[in-house]
């Protein structure tokens, strides 16, 4: 059921707050184990909040959009009281004094958090096979990732333990584990929402997005996370139009662009195949399909691995053992030099650390120029392109990923490979364009493909609109992950 | 100074601007709160916080910069500065680098330290960080503690060009650099609190030499006499190693009051790749032109232009307007009660004196002194026209300062008015001449310096209220001399 029918029957009476946050948590009791999605699960809290928002609708009081709804937090995300750890080591047991804005403003709507959710240690991953707390498993294949680094929040909304999650994306971490678990998963324009209480990973890249079913649950959440906050001085004063009245389903005329070049190697044939049959789908609908070209893309993830680790390597300073998370066994004659080296040492994971000294090294004095500078240019030249088509086109469409879910182990060894997975995902972050997955079918494994489409700045109406309007004609979102299935009907007796 | 050397002197002054809160948070700067009052999750530097940019602190900035006559950048840019330090608690400070708020600007220095105009290079807004409290704790010898009160208080870094050549010059500069400051009220002035603190880049050559030598800094000098002692040190210690045949090392240095010397803290071999960038989580600090002018329109006239029109309008000697444009508040103070009470030397006089000297008394500022311009111009008027002398004044200007009752009330209350009529004051003559025969024969036999004892005697008759010249000329009337 999506978050929109959730709230409904609550308001109607149909069920409660209390019965839906059970329901939930029964379920994520089940199928957990198997999918280790949770970082923390917050029943008790969760079933408090419950409890408030029944009295509250008992008592006539005005209820808001997200009432009574479950909803999970990637565990990156600030919550006052609760453990946030960004599945590392370094913050394990660090429990922050505030809130997220998200966090706050989904409470305000009305929502349940239920748990915060495994990602890549500070979500730097394709795979949330980084976090120190062991990976997620994608419900549709219990051997294979979820993708990442939101791969908890994906797996949880993929395995109906919660209709609405929110994952964070930095090169591609809510589109493509949400492409690799058959959910749609949306990136807003950069400025769109707050990223005050997100663990910075990159700031200019990093930005907050709904992991869901449906493209109207996703803007049913972004409307409630959205707009902006005197928090980050980096969230757009931009008005958030209606979202939800811009899912007409019309689509007649709307030109889509698609950039062929782009789409060549090592791109699966079952992607392919999958693309070109949601492509045709929409032109049915009325839909102008027109070539264009991004001469930059193919920069995209070199740019993308330049800025990323240089911020993070100032991001990721502040973990430095003195005033919370890990440090390290202090021996007599330690000097806080040595301090510093081996809390870091000890709490960082391998691949945090590659990124750190890629990024010190990217900007570092003699090699500031070379690559740092020399990647911001060919992000504006990158944003130009865009620019340029969107003269032309209302929303440009791409796979979200070159595969379908790869199997646990499969690519850890080679970061290369793992960083090739972002290929169609990094250009919404560089450019700061919002960016939706779609499911769009299915390999011949029965792993779920996604469909991309990347919009105009702040235009994710017509985002929204057209990644509707193909849902209205599809029904791939609504089918049930195999694994996670199988878990649920499993008689009662087996372990 | 070896004259076959000459000094190159240039300072950072960094300056911590008069907001209510932090550059970045919500958290007061009010000093002296116990450790970790003003903190929050942003100048700790928690998880996921976000800094967000106080408008007023840019305000004080643009003041600052306008009236040392910088350009102000329409666009500037914050960057973050890496490195690791307890007291840093984001493991970077966020400052300005490659895009600063300002640029160029100077100074006039006076021809009594060379007359020149010392240039400005840039200023630019900072955040400071917080405090490792090394000492004072019963473990201190274990540990470590940290105090984040500072962490994110607003500053200014003021950097001139090199364009000074003694320690005497560079003393004068941070402290002419300070006075305007205090005036703008952009900053309060207090060094021993640490919120107007001084380095000094110090390197000598020989004469007409156009390349400069190699250059020390001296750090966190926070007064301007131990200003031009540290680099006066440097200077000779610089020259000492050259006619030895020595190199000076680049360094970083700090200095020890107490001995008078500089002492090395980390050489340029150790100095930090701070690795600059761009701070993504602040877009770039516009000041546009409206901005700025408005800015500009309300800035106030400076100490060196009040100065000359003091002189000017007032036609008040040099030495008074010095000493009255010591603060905005007291140049205002006297204007206001010169203008009051028309009598602009008398006014200066009354200011320079009484009021200074109650102020230092008390330790307070101007705008606590209880007596306004226009009470003091009150006292002034009944001085002039007789009504009380000038010896009774200030016992009237006392009891102002205590009870906050004007000058008129007080004479007429306390019956302090001057006598001033002769058939008042001709008895008491002659009751002083007839207890004195002994004077008056003195003085008749010449020795008028007597003369004085007798005018005190009436005086004192009078307690003080008789009019001294009716005094004077009803006596000498008596005496026939
Ligand atoms: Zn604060």
């Amino acid at each position: 059921m999506t978050a929109r029918q959730l709230t409904q029957q609550i308001r109607r009476g149909d069920t409660s707050a209390v019965a839906v946050c059970e329901a939930h948590l029964d379920r994520i009791k089940t199928l957990e184990p198997a999918v280790s999605a949770f970082n923390t699960v917050t029943a008790e809290r969760a079933l408090a909040r419950a409890r408030s928002l029944d009295a509250l609708q008992q008592a006539g009081a005005p209820l808001g959009p997200l009432h009574g709804v479950p909803v999970a937090l990637k565990d990156n995300m600030c919550t006052a009281g609760v453990p946030t750890t960004a599945s590392s080591k370094i913050l394990r047991g660090f429990v922050p004094p505030y809130n997220a804005t998200v966090a706050t403003r989904l409470e305000a709507a009305g929502a349940v958090i239920v748990g915060k959710t495994n990602l890549d240690e500070f979500a730097m991953g394709s795979s949330t096979e980084n976090s120190a707390l062991g990976p997620t498993r994608n419900p549709w294949d219990l051997d294979r990732t979820p993708g990442g680094s939101s791969g908890g929040s994906a797996a949880a909304v993929a395995a109906g333990m919660v209709p609405l999650a929110l994952g964070s994306d930095t090169g591609g971490s809510i589109r493509q584990p949400a492409a690799l678990c058959g959910i749609v998963g949306l990136k807003p324009t950069y400025g769109r929402v707050s990223r005050y209480g997100l663990m910075a990973f990159a700031s200019s890249l990093d930005q907050i997005g709904p992991l869901t079913h449906t493209v109207e649950d996703a803007a049913l959440m972004l409307a409630a996370i959205g707009g902006h906050d005197g928090h980050d001085a980096t969230s757009s004063s931009e008005q958030l139009p209606d979202l939800l009245a811009a899912l007409t389903g019309e689509v007649t005329g709307l030109r889509i662009g698609v950039p062929r070049a782009f789409l060549g190697d090592g791109v699966d044939p079952a992607i392919l195949a999958a693309f070109n049959a949601a492509l045709a789908t929409l032109a049915a609908r009325g839909a102008t399909l027109v070539d264009i070209e991004l001469p930059h893309a193919g920069y995209g993830i070199p740019v993308y691995y330049l800025i990323a680790t240089a911020e993070a390597s100032s991001n990721l300073a502040r973990y430095d053992g003195v005033r919370y998370g890990h440090r390290t066994a202090i021996e007599k004659d330690d000097t806080l030099r040595t301090m510093y080296e081996r809390s870091r040492d000890e709490g960082f994971g391998a691949e945090v650390k590659r990124r750190i000294m890629l990024g010190t090294y990217v900007l570092s004095a003699g090699y500031y120029d070379a690559y740092y500078l020399k990647a911001q240019q060919v992000r504006t030249l990158l944003r130009q392109d865009f620019e340029r088509v969107f003269a032309t086109v209302d929303v440009v469409a791409t796979p979200t990923t070159p595969t379908p879910a790869f199997k646990l182990g499969e690519k850890t060894s080679d970061p290369i490979q793992m960083y090739l997975n972002d290929i169609f995902t990094v250009s919404a972050n560089l450019t700061g364009l919002p960016a939706i997955s779609v499911p769009c079918g299915f390999s011949a494994g029965r792993l779920p493909i996604g469909l991309q489409f990347t919009g105009r700045s702040f235009d994710e109406v017509t985002l929204l609109r057209v990644a509707d309007a193909y849902q209205r004609d599809t029904a791939f979102h609504t089918e049930s992950p195999t694994a996670a299935e199988a878990l649920m009907n499993r008689p009662a007796s087996q372990p | 100074m070896s004259d076959t050397f000459e000094a190159v002197i240039g300072l950072e002054i960094h300056a911590q601007l008069l907001t209510a809160t932090k550059i970045f948070c919500g958290c007061s700067t009010a000093f002296g709160a116990p450790p970790n009052a003003h903190a929050c999750p942003v100048c700790v530097g928690l998880p996921g916080a976000l800094p967000v940019l106080n408008r007023r602190a840019v305000d004080l900035a643009v003041t600052a910069a306008l009236a040392l006559g910088c350009e102000v950048q329409e666009r500037s840019v914050f960057a973050r500065k890496n490195y690791f330090y307890p007291d840093l608690p984001k493991g970077y400070q966020i400052s300005q680098f490659e895009l600063p708020l300002a640029l160029g600007g100077g100074l006039q220095m006076p021809a009594s330290v060379g007359g020149r105009f010392v240039k400005l290079t840039r200023i630019h807004m900072e955040e400071d960080a917080g405090k490792s409290l090394h000492e004072g704790f019963a473990d201190s010898d274990r540990k470590t503690y940290l105090d984040y009160n500072r962490s994110g208080v607003p500053l200014v870094e003021i950097v001139s060009e090199p364009d000074m050549r003694s320690a005497e010059e560079a003393a004068l500069f941070f402290e002419t650099l300070r006075q305007i400051l205090v005036w703008l009220g952009v900053n309060d002035g207090n060094m021993d609190e640490g919120s107007l603190r001084c380095d000094a880049n110090v390197s000598v050559r020989r004469p007409g030499d156009p390349k400069l030598g190699t250059k020390t800094e001296v750090k966190n000098v926070n007064s301007f006499r131990y200003l031009e002692k540290a680099i006066e040190f440097e200077i000779g210690r610089h020259i000492d190693v050259l006619d030895h045949g020595g190199r000076i090392v680049q360094e970083t240095r700090l200095f020890d009051a107490a001995q008078g010397k500089t002492y090395s803290m980390r050489s340029k071999e150790e100095a930090h790749d701070y690795r600059y960038f761009p701070e993504p989580d602040l877009p770039p600090l516009m000041v546009d032109a409206a901005r700025r002018d408005r800015i500009k329109a309300a800035l106030p006239e400076l100490p060196e232009a009040r100065r000359r029109r003091l002189i000017a309008e007032y036609g008040i000697p040099e030495y008074d307007a010095a000493l009255l444009t010591q603060t905005r508040g007291v140049a205002d103070y006297f204007e206001q009660t010169a203008r009051s009470c028309g009598n602009a030397k008398a006014a200066s006089n009354w200011v320079m004196g009484e009021v200074l000297r109650n102020m230092k008394e008390r330790a307070v500022a101007i705008e606590a002194v209880p007596i306004t311009p226009a009470a003091l111009a009150g006292l002034i008027t009944i001085v002039e026209q007789g009504t009380i002398s000038s010896t009774v004044a200030k016992d009237v200007f006392a009891r102002m300062y205590d009870t906050g009752r004007a000058a008129a009330e007080i004479v007429a209350a306390d019956g302090l008015a001057q006598i001033s009529d002769t058939s008042s004051l001709e008895p008491i003559v002659q009751r002083v001449l007839a207890a004195h025969p002994d004077v008056v024969a003195e003085i008749k036999a010449g020795k008028d310096r007597k003369f004085q004892f007798l005018v005190g005697q009436v005086m004192k008759e009078t307690r003080g209220k008789g009019d001294p010249k009716l005094v004077t000329d009803l006596m000498r009337a008596a005496l026939g001399t």
